[in-house]
């Protein structure tokens, strides 16, 4: 058995015990991409040569001391290129600096290995947004990982990585992590500091990371989290050590089933494996509780005008003048900005940033994104109202298993509604966490991941990883 | 929330982005069905409701204002498409008459 296959867990027990080093833990995942990424693609780029230089004085006595882990595509991490799986930025930009979560996974002991294809700018739910490559789910090569962190989830689930991290604005950690049968966890909001992430939506915008197990989202999630000046989002609360208390169990757990979540739409093979799980937690000890989230109808046409508004603010730094691709031979400066953009950009950023531009344009601000402000205060009380009640929430990830590449490629609207089930945690700045419940069967032959989704209230993580480990077990 | 006066060249304008005749007509249609869709917003009740613009509270947050190291030039110019002298260089902006 390859390394590669390994958690991190179970390597930084062979790396403390001396049986093996860290330089062999990237000998493994270097053949393992050798072998698999012509198929998969879930790498953009790697620097072997750096990371065993940093290998050989990796700290094996940190916390992630000597551990790998694979960073999506628009986290900065000094010296090497940022993407963002965009032609804007594609052989145009090196960061100058570490982004906080690099330089904390560093001071770990982790050594940042390779960079994760994504959607361009992480607007995307298939990964086919990148406009560098193409990514595809190691489950099935005929569909998409899900996205926008495809890259990372593809990268855990081939074993060519160890786990990775990726950024969630609408569900970009928690569903590609669903479609490819990983853990995925968005922290709550301000929980890890979003400095050097390249901003899409900076109020919905979370780093989290990808796992093969939940005890390695929690480690993952103990070095990434906390303080920092950087960010002025980012809260000023202890940490916990997030691994305490993972095998407490569900016993006595009272678990919140929004009814909203359980209507039409669902795949029934999907449902049944959601159902399954719910009965297995039950089975374990945990008080089952129908609730109801009543806006749930509004949270995608919520979603869809803040997140572009944002966007739209966010993407005008890129112009072609300070970093990226200019054009060549501007007759001016507007010119310039213009066709830097028509030629850097792909439709789908295109599409948000004049949808965001339209809706905050004079004559349509007070329509559409004060509305969708107020709307989200909505969204946010039912899950306020609901953890009253309840520890944390149950649903599906995504009403379906992994889309077949270039399905709905010309319906944006038709992939936004596929989004259902994750927009909210990020609208309400909760925590959430996918993670594997089975596989159904799909048309093709082939055997996809379904994901569990746990809801936990802001700064909640002990929950849901609590919740999530008894689900684990019993997949 | 009429969305029959969407003018994708007019706002694409204003978000400095250039677009053929082919993606103009391909957005038409595409964002319209898609500002069709966020009309159902327009059945919420939102009389007296706060907007909300950070999911947690946050607040302004003073730092000591003291000197600290800033990025190098040097690796940020490398960056820059064209620079000349230590500066980014860009088209001339003022008005020549």
């Amino acid at each position: 058995m390859s390394l590669a296959t390994e958690s991190i867990t179970s390597l930084r027990a062979k790396l403390t015990s001396r049986e093996i080093q860290p330089g062999d833990i990237l000998d493994a995942l270097a053949s393992s991409i050798d072998q698999k990424n012509d198929s998969v693609g879930a790498y953009l780029s790697y620097d072997l040569e750096s990371a065993k230089q940093e290998a050989n004085t990796a700290d094996l006595s940190k916390p992630l001391g000597g551990i790998p882990i694979a960073i999506k595509d628009n986290i900065n991490v000094k010296g090497l290129p940022t993407t963002c799986a965009s032609k804007f930025l594609d052989g145009a930009y090196t960061s100058p600096y570490d982004a906080t979560v690099i330089r904390k996974l560093r001071d770990a002991g982790a050594i940042p290995f390779g960079r994760a294809n994504m959607d361009e700018f992480a607007m995307g739910s298939t990964t086919e947004n990148s406009a560098l490559g193409t990514t595809t789910n190691p489950h099935d090569p005929a569909r998409t990982p899900g996205g926008s962190s495809g890259g990372s989830a593809a990268a855990v689930a081939s074993d060519t990585a160890i786990a990775a991290l990726g950024s969630d604005t609408g569900g970009s950690i928690r569903q590609p992590a669903s479609h490819c049968g990983v853990v995925g966890l968005k922290p709550s909001y301000g929980r890890v500091s979003r400095y050097g992430l390249v901003a899409f939506a900076s109020s919905l915008d979370q780093i989290g990371p990808l796992s093969k197990s939940v005890e390695d989202a929690a480690l993952v999630l103990n070095a990434i989290s906390g303080y920092d000046t950087a960010d002025s989002t980012c809260l000023n609360e202890e940490v916990p050590d997030f691994t305490q208390g993972l095998n407490d169990g569900v016993k006595g757990m009272k678990l919140g089933l929004p009814k909203e979540y359980f209507g039409e739409g669902i795949d029934p093979a999907v449902r049944q494996k959601i159902d399954q799980a719910i009965s297995g937690l039950e089975a374990q000890g945990a008080e089952l509780v129908e609730i109801s989230l009543p806006h749930t109808a509004y949270n995608v046409a919520t979603y869809y005008i803040i997140a572009p508004a944002e966007a739209s603010s966010n993407l005008s730094r890129f112009d072609g003048v300070r970093y990226g691709n200019r054009v060549e031979k501007p007759e001016d400066i507007l010119d310039l900005y213009r066709r830097s953009r028509e030629g850097g950009f792909g439709p789908e950023v295109k599409r948000r940033i004049i949808l965001g531009t339209y809706v905050l344009s004079s004559g349509y601000y007070d329509a559409y994104y004060n509305r969708a402000q107020k709307v989200r205060t909505l969204i946010r009380k039912d899950f306020q109202d609901a953890y009253q009640n309840v520890d944390a929430i149950l649903s599906p990830v995504t009403p379906s298993a992994a889309p077949l590449l270039g399905a709905d490629k010309d319906d944006p609207l038709q992939q936004y509604l596929a989004d259902i089930y994750t927009l909210s945690a990020n609208l309400a700045g909760i925590c959430g966490i996918s993670v594997p419940c089975g596989k159904v069967a799909s048309d093709n032959g082939t055997q996809l991941p379904v994901g569990l989704q746990i809801l936990g209230p802001h700064m909640g993580e002990q929950n849901i990883l609590r919740v999530a480990r008894a689900a684990e077990q019993q997949a | 929330m009429s969305t029959e006066h969407i003018d994708v060249r007019y706002i694409a304008d204003l978000a400095r982005i250039e677009l053929s005749d082919e993606e103009c007509s391909t957005f038409q249609g595409q964002l319209e069905a898609i500002l069709g869709y966020v009309e159902t917003l327009k059945d919420v009740d939102v009389e007296g409701i706060e907007p909300t613009a950070h999911a947690s509270p946050v607040f302004d947050r003073l730092r000591q204002d003291a000197s600290r190291p800033g990025l190098n030039q040097a690796d940020l110019l490398r960056n820059a498409p064209d620079s000349a002298l230590g500066q980014i260089r860009v088209p001339k902006v003022v008005d020549p008459s």
